[in-house]
Order: C-alpha cells, then sequence, then structure tokens
C-alpha cells in the first residue's frame, strides 16, 4: 500500500503496518472534531511517525497514486479542514 | 471516514476531472505534460522567490546588529565616562532592537524550511515529470486510444496527485513570503526613515552627541597625557627594533625628564 505524507513524499506500507496505522489514524479523527490544536499535532505527528518508521520510501520517479494522504507535518486544524472542504486541494 | 480516506479521495476527484474533459485520452497526456512542465517552471520560480526573500531578512539582521552593536559600544564609552544614565539609555534602546533580531531570525528560520522543502518538492516533481515524459511517448506508440485509457488514468491520477501536492507547497512558501515581504518591509522602512539610524539623535538625551562632548574632552586629554609621555613607554616596546630616529629619542628624553 501507498502513503504520501503531503510535501514529504510517498511511502510503501505492508497490511500490517496499516492496520497499526489504522489506530493512529482514529485519534487523528478524533482530534479533527475538537478543537485543540496541541491533541491534533500530536496525534498527527504520531501517526507521521509511524508512516516514516514502518514503511520505505516509494521509488521518487515512480508515477502512482498513493491509497492514502496524509496532511504534512505542521498542518493546522484548520488548513486540514480546508484541504477537505468544497474547495479541494489542487488549485484550478 | 477517517481523514486519510477523505484526503486521498479529494485528490482522485480532481485527477479524475482532468481526465473527463478530454475526447481522446491521448491528448490528456500531451496536455498533462504541458501542464507538468509550467508547474515546474512556476516551482523553480518560487524556490527563487523565497530564497531572495530569506536574503533580505538576512540583510536586515546584520543591519539590526549593527546597530546593536553601535549601541553597546556607546555603552561602554558611556559607562567609562560615568554616564550610566546613557548607557543605560543605550542598553534600553539595544534590547528593543534585541528583540525584533529575534523575530527576524524566527523569520529566517522559517523561510529557511520553506526553501528546502520546496527545493525538495521541485526534484521530486522533476523525476515524475521526467519519467512521465517516457511513459507519455510509451503509451502513445504502443497503444491503441481504447487499450491506453487504464495506462493514461494511472500515469494522470498519479502525476496530478504529485501536482497537487507540490501547488500546496507552493502556495504555503508563497503565504509564508508574502507575510514576510509585509513585515520586512516595515523593518525596510524603519531603516530606511533613520529612525534606528538615529536612534541617538532625540533632541534632548541624545546619546552621541553627548557621548561625544564628552570625548572630545577625553580626548583632548588623552592627547594632553600622551604629550607629557605617559603613553609613550608602550610605543618604544612595539618598535623594538627601530632605529634612533625622532620619536624614540623625544620619548626616551621624555622618560628620562620623568626620572629626574
Amino acid at each position: 500500500m501507498i502513503v504520501r505524507i503531503l510535501g514529504e513524499g510517498q511511502y510503501d506500507l505492508d497490511d500490517a503496518a496499516v492496520d497499526k496505522l489504522n489506530q493512529l489514524d482514529a485519534a487523528v479523527e478524533t482530534a479533527c472534531k475538537g478543537t485543540d490544536e496541541a491533541v491534533f499535532d500530536a496525534a498527527l505527528e504520531a501517526l507521521l511517525d509511524g508512516v516514516r518508521s514502518m514503511g520505505t520510501a516509494h521509488p521518487v520517479d515512480a508515477i502512482d497514486s498513493s491509497d492514502l494522504i496524509l496532511p504534512g507535518p505542521g498542518s493546522t486544524l484548520a488548513e486540514v479542514s480546508e484541504m477537505l472542504g468544497d474547495e479541494g486541494l489542487i488549485p484550478g | 471516514m477517517s481523514v486519510m480516506k477523505r484526503l486521498s479521495l479529494v485528490f482522485k476527484a480532481k485527477a479524475n476531472k482532468a481526465l473527463d474533459k478530454a475526447e481522446d485520452p491521448r491528448e490528456v497526456l500531451d496536455y498533462s505534460y504541458q501542464k507538468q512542465l509550467q508547474m515546474l517552471q512556476q516551482v523553480r520560480r518560487g524556490v527563487a522567490d523565497v530564497a531572495t526573500s530569506r536574503k533580505r531578512v538576512e540583510l536586515q539582521i546584520n543591519g539590526l546588529k549593527q546597530q546593536s552593536d553601535k549601541l553597546t559600544q556607546q555603552a561602554q564609552k558611556a559607562i567609562e565616562m560615568n554616564r550610566e544614565d546613557l548607557a543605560r539609555e543605550a542598553l534600553t534602546r539595544k534590547s528593543g532592537l534585541t528583540q525584533q533580531m529575534n523575530d527576524l531570525n524566527t523569520q529566517l528560520a522559517t523561510l529557511q524550511g520553506e526553501e528546502e522543502k520546496l527545493t525538495l518538492a521541485q526534484q521530486r516533481l522533476q523525476a515524475k515529470v521526467e519519467s512521465f515524459r517516457t511513459k507519455k511517448e510509451t503509451i502513445k506508440a504502443t497503444y491503441t486510444a481504447a487499450e491506453a485509457q487504464t495506462r493514461i488514468n494511472e500515469a494522470i491520477s498519479g502525476i496530478g496527485e504529485e501536482m497537487g501536492d507540490v501547488g500546496m507547497a507552493m502556495q504555503r512558501a508563497e503565504d509564508k513570503t508574502l507575510e514576510m515581504q509585509a513585515r520586512a518591509g516595515a523593518v525596510d522602512e524603519l531603516l530606511a526613515s533613520g529612525a534606528l539610524d538615529d536612534l541617538t539623535a532625540g533632541p534632548t538625551d541624545d546619546i552621541t552627541r553627548q557621548l561625544d562632548a564628552l570625548s572630545s574632552t577625553s580626548d583632548v586629554e588623552a592627547e594632553l597625557a600622551a604629550l607629557k609621555g605617559i603613553n609613550a613607554p608602550q610605543q618604544t616596546q612595539a618598535l623594538p627594533g627601530a632605529d634612533a630616529n625622532a620619536p624614540v629619542i623625544d620619548v626616551e628624553s621624555t622618560e628620562k625628564k620623568a626620572e629626574q
């Protein structure tokens, strides 16, 4: 499975790793519903660290869509909700 | 639904929109490639813009540092002349500058970070665009329009995702740069208007003027002392191999007079 961290690149992960990541993702999801930036920041950082440590870098010249896409490190709650909003991510 | 799944769907929706527009899917390849090249250009410009902003902040930090050093020297001089009030004033102004320098240093770190990220994004995009070009030619040469569809979809959504990612990195860097420029403009104005340069040029509490007045007095004293030969022994030590030229003779005779 290919996971992209925005601003960082793509990682290859096996299914076992993805199972573990789902738990971390659930924490991010919960934090997303709240308003506490610190909680969200910590949850996101844990998820990103999980991807980095369990995954291997996907070849940089490979053109593959990711199965999952994650906000980059340091993203704020506002930025993430903007990304998920109607405007979408890709300008134009 | 989880954040990562939702985010992936947003990207996919955008990529699909691009595909829907074309009649012959192979046309999409060329169109997309043109877009990619444009994007690469934009990213290069973006990197250059951030670098320019960074250099400007560096220059401002240097400017403030010079002002700050000057105030330190003034404070030192004021202390030597037993003018604690002047020293205090100089140090107070210096602490204001220090605060501003700290702020600029934070900005500098942010810009350096953005520059680095954008440079890496550019390298990633560059690698993918090159690989897309090869893939595009292969697809066009090997497959009929109908057969090519799946491969084109894959390539377009893959590169589309990268472009979206890079586009966001660029937007972010641009926002940061604009933010910095607005603030940097204020510091520039401050430097240009002489507000920092002439910090010491107030009408009544002019540190420089007062120090100048004091130091011209003390300079006269120092010169008088030199004439009396108080500093002269150091000069002879500094020129141990000097021949019996006029100044040395003078100094020696002054010393003898002092001993007598």
